[in-house]
Parts: structure tokens; sequence; C-alpha cells
């Protein structure tokens, strides 16, 4: 019975080259981030399914802004170079294999997907010119077009939508803020001129982004929330 | 006849006017005290985050970067920012808008409903750039009248200015050279550590998704820093940077009880002070770590009397 390293479901191989050799065990209790799993038979094992395999789904990440997936020969420098590598369970070249085998649903519906912080140090030493950044961005606007959204994903791209600012001036204290060094209290950006926020909201509708992220339904549901929140104050002043 | 003043719309972004507006202020000071005009983008919005909007649909992402590109198209100055997020989506939207028919031709047709359209008749500098090329080392050096002389200074360079290298084509990204020499003509002394290059953890929407795991990333810069004998000040040019390792450290101390202690500032804010401009002057007390832990800059480290 061997023990190997594993993140993920449906684990293969390990594929972190310090887990090989020996001291196995002692890399395995170091790490107290990574989840163990027990490898015997194929039977405990289960294999790739190959009726899963999406051979379109190259093409499409191809398209969508990662041309070069197909360069990739598996050395692993981007892996080796990824910050969130070394946190958390994202492995660069494992989504790329994956990708390539076809595997789409378990590569789109992964939320390791979203720890790369995209930093491009995999990109500036990848000797086969993937772009391993550039793949994981295309597979991330296909995962979202599926219908794979983190919730606070969807949070900030409504923020945009609703005020043309990711980080917003919505507090008067951020307003004070400016006043404290000297500047004017609004800045000459979308926080003070509406007609720019209605431009944004003119192309998201436009390019389908508001029904992507479900805009409108988002909003609605925020409202009630906040409803909700303000008739429980209430209620409570009354007790 | 005397030389035409260097303009370029001021792209400011969302962190810099919304949460560190100290960095806005100091960069008026820097920009105007190298005769350099900063001109209004009126009406711009976010850039739209590379790493996050980029992530979800890249035709909405280079549709709303492209629009804020067209607003400086109309006046046909360059644009400069100086946070390394807004730089990628600007410049990365220009590069790909300019070099990809099918994204252009996609993009336009978003613009066209609000009356726009992309044409690709401007270049998207950086703050780094502007100084560094259009002012100058020579010309930034002789403006200093306070060298921050025996200031041990750690840099965070930041991942979007200098990456992907092949593209960007600013500097050698296992070896950049350029923010520090701009940073050493400060007077400050550079205090090499081991993670130096690492991304400051907040980018790609992982700040976003999970914080905790964005601060992990800090956490390794600031250690890194400690083992190679610590520094009185880290200097990034991003104020997304800025913000994860500045209110990042009251962050870290929530989530992981651990107490980090380091100065941290934008380069702009750096250069102000070694132009001779007092913190007061573009508020470097209003960092978010100061206000929440009701704290101030350590002056007497700093050199500067208050």
């Amino acid at each position: 019975m061997t023990e190997y390293f594993a993140s993920g479901r449906n684990e293969y191989l390990p594929l972190q080259p310090r887990s090989f050799g020996n001291g196995f065990k002692a890399v395995i209790q170091a790490s107290a981030r990574s989840r163990c799993i027990t490898v015997t038979t194929t039977e405990e094992k289960p294999a790739i399914d190959i009726d899963d395999v999406d051979l379109e789904f190259i093409e499409i990440i191809k398209k969508t802004g990662g041309p070069n997936i197909q360069n990739c020969y598996q050395c692993g420098a981007c892996s080796g170079s990824c910050p969130a590598g070394a946190l958390t369970s994202f492995l660069v070249r494992r989504t790329i294999r994956k990708a390539l085998l076809g595997l789409k649903e378990e590569v789109i519906s992964s939320p390791d997907l979203w720890y790369c912080t995209t930093c491009y140090a995999c990109t500036d030493r990848c000797p086969q010119d993937v772009k391993p950044t550039d793949v994981i961005k295309a597979i991330r606007n296909i995962a979202v077009a599926e219908g794979y959204m983190l919730g606070p994903h969807q949070k900030v791209a409504a923020k945009v939508v609703e005020a043309a600012h990711a980080v917003p001036l919505d507090k008067e204290s951020w307003q004070n803020l400016r006043v404290k060094v000297g500047l004017e209290p609004i800045p000459p950006n979308a926080s003070g001129n509406p007609w720019a926020v209605d431009e944004i909201r003119k192309i998201t509708k436009k390019s389908g982004f508001e029904k992507l992220i479900g805009y409108e339904e988002f909003m609605k549901a925020q409202k009630e929330k906040a409803k909700k929140k303000a008739e429980e104050k209430k209620a409570q002043k009354k007790e | 006849m005397a030389k035409k003043r260097p303009a370029f719309y001021h792209f400011l972004g969302c962190v810099t006017p919304h949460r560190y507006p100290s960095v806005e202020k100091a960069t008026n000071l820097v920009f105007e005290d190298l005769d350099m005009d900063l001109l209004d983008m009126v009406g711009a919005t976010c850039c739209p985050a590379p790493g996050v909007f980029g992530s979800f649909d890249r035709v909405t992402w280079a549709s709303i970067a492209a629009r804020n590109l067209t607003i400086a198209e109309q006046g046909g100055h360059p644009i400069t920012t100086g946070c390394n997020g807004c730089f990628a989506s600007l410049w990365d939207s220009n590069y790909e808008l300019k070099h990809d028919e099918e994204l252009r031709t996609a993009v336009n047709e978003n613009l066209a409903e609000i009356g726009r359209v992309f044409k690709g008749s401007i270049e998207v500098t950086h703050y780094v750039d502007a100084l560094y090329d259009t002012a100058g080392l020579p010309k930034i050096r002789k403006r200093i009248t306070n060298p921050l002389k025996g200031v041990r200074m750690a840099l965070h360079p930041g991942c979007h200015w200098m990456r992907p290298k092949l593209i960007k084509q600013k500097d050698e990204s296992e070896r950049p050279h350029i923010f520090r020499e701009l940073c050493e003509a400060s007077g400050a002394e550079y205090v090499p550590y081991k993670d130096e290059l690492i991304c400051c953890g907040a980018g790609g929407a992982v700040r976003t998704a999970d914080v905790k795991v964005s601060l992990e990333f800090t956490k390794q810069k600031f250690d890194s820093l400690a083992d190679a004998g610590g520094a009185d000040i880290i200097v990034t040019p991003c104020p997304f940077c800025l913000l994860q390792l500045d209110l990042g450290q009251v962050e870290i101390e929530k989530y992981f009880g651990e107490k980090y202690v380091f100065d941290v500032m934008h380069v702009t804010e750096l250069l102000a002070l070694a132009f001779g401009h007092s913190p007061e002057e573009f508020g470097l007390g209003t960092h978010l770590q100061y206000m929440q832990r009701k704290s101030q800059p350590n002056w007497e480290r700093l050199g500067i009397n208050v």
C-alpha cells in the first residue's frame, strides 16, 4: 500500500517532484494543507472515464485566449514557478494536462482554478511559449460561461456594472479621506459622472455580460436582503 | 523657445482615488516638480481589473478597457497610471486590440452602442515609465532635496508592469533593475530579499475569492523580508499591492495572530518625500494600516522630524 499526495478527486499520479523519493512520509506530514489518499489497486482508484472526454475543449481554449496550449510538454516549469502552487492545491501543469486530455468538466468545475493570481511567473519561464496564464484565463472564461462563478466574483462583477468601479467611492468616509489629503472629495472618474455608469451599463447589456453574471437577479436578491435586514432592525427597535 | 512640457492623461483607477488618495496627491506633486502635466480623464471607470474581469469575459473586459482608452484617444495624449492592474488592463487591451482583429471587431460593436470607437492611436504608460523614460533619472536626482540616507528600503515591484516580459518588453522580469534604480534615486538603501519578485497575493481575483489565501502570499513575503534582516520601508509601484501589503498587515494579525509592522509606500510617495515634501502635504498617515491601527508611520526610522 502506498500513500500518495493528492489534493483533488480522481487523482492519478503525484505530480510534484518533491513528493518522489525518500522521506515521502515526512513530506506528507509536513504539509498540513495537503490531503492524503490511499492508492492500492485500480479498483480503488477510478480511472479517467474516456466517455467524458470533450475534444472540442482544446479548440475553445485556443480561441478564447490560449492559442499555444498544445505546445505543452509537461515539464512543470509553470508549477515550479507558481506561488499559488506552493501555497494551495492549485497546479498549473495538472490543469493544462487535464485540459489537453479533454477533461472539461473536471477542469472548469474545480475551485482550484481560481487560486491563480495571474502573476505571469509561469508565462515568463515556460520554455514552450504555452502562455499558461492566458490559458488559465481562457479556461476561467469557459467556466463562467458554463455557470461556474464564485459568489464573491459575481458580487464584484455586479459592482462594476452598478457603479462602474470594482472598488467604489461608496462611503462618505472615503470622500473625507480625499479631503484630508488635500484633494477634491470626488475624483473626475465615474464616481461623479453618472453618464459614465450609463455607458458601462449599455456595454455590459450589449455584450451579454449582465445576463452572464445574472445581474438583475443578483441585484433583486440584494435589495430583498437589505429590506429584510432593515425590517429586522425595526422590529428589534420596537422590542 | 521653451521645450514643450510632456502631458499624460491620468488614469486613476479605483484603489488610488477611493482608498489611498495620498498616492494621487503625491503623484500630483511629483509630476509637477518634474514639469510633467497630468490631465483629468473625465468619466473614466474601472480599468476593469485584468485578472478579475479578464477571467470572467474577455470581450467585455476589453470593451470596458477600450472605452477608457477612447477618452484619451479623443485628446491625443498618452495615458499614465500608477497601478499595475490598471496598467495591465489598459496596456494589454490596447496591445491585443491592435493585434487581434476579431477581438477589435467584437469590441467596436459594443462601443458602437455608446457612440465610441477604438482607434488604437495612443500609448499606455505606467508612472514608472513616465518617471524613468520621460523625466529621466538625471532630472529626478537633481530634484532630490531630502535624500533618504540610511533608510533601509525593500522593494515589491509586483507583476503586471513587467510581465509577461516578451510582450511588455519593459525589464528583465527575473532580474529587474528599472524600478530599483528609480527607488534608489531617493537615496534610500536597497535591501534584497528572497521573495522580492513573488506576487503580493491580491491579483487574479484571489483576494476577492479567498482573502486568507491571498494573505498567505503576503505573509510569505514578509517572512522572507524578516529573514533578510528586515527593512524600514517597502516600496511598490501599485496601489493594489500597497493595499495588500499595508492593510494586509492588519488582516494578517486578525486571521493568523501575527503582527508585522512595516511602513509601505507607493513609489510616488517615496519620491515626494525625497523631493522635500512633508508627509502631511500628501497625507502619508492616511494609509489604511495607520487609520485602522490608530498608529503612525515610524517617523524616526524614516528620518523625518514631525
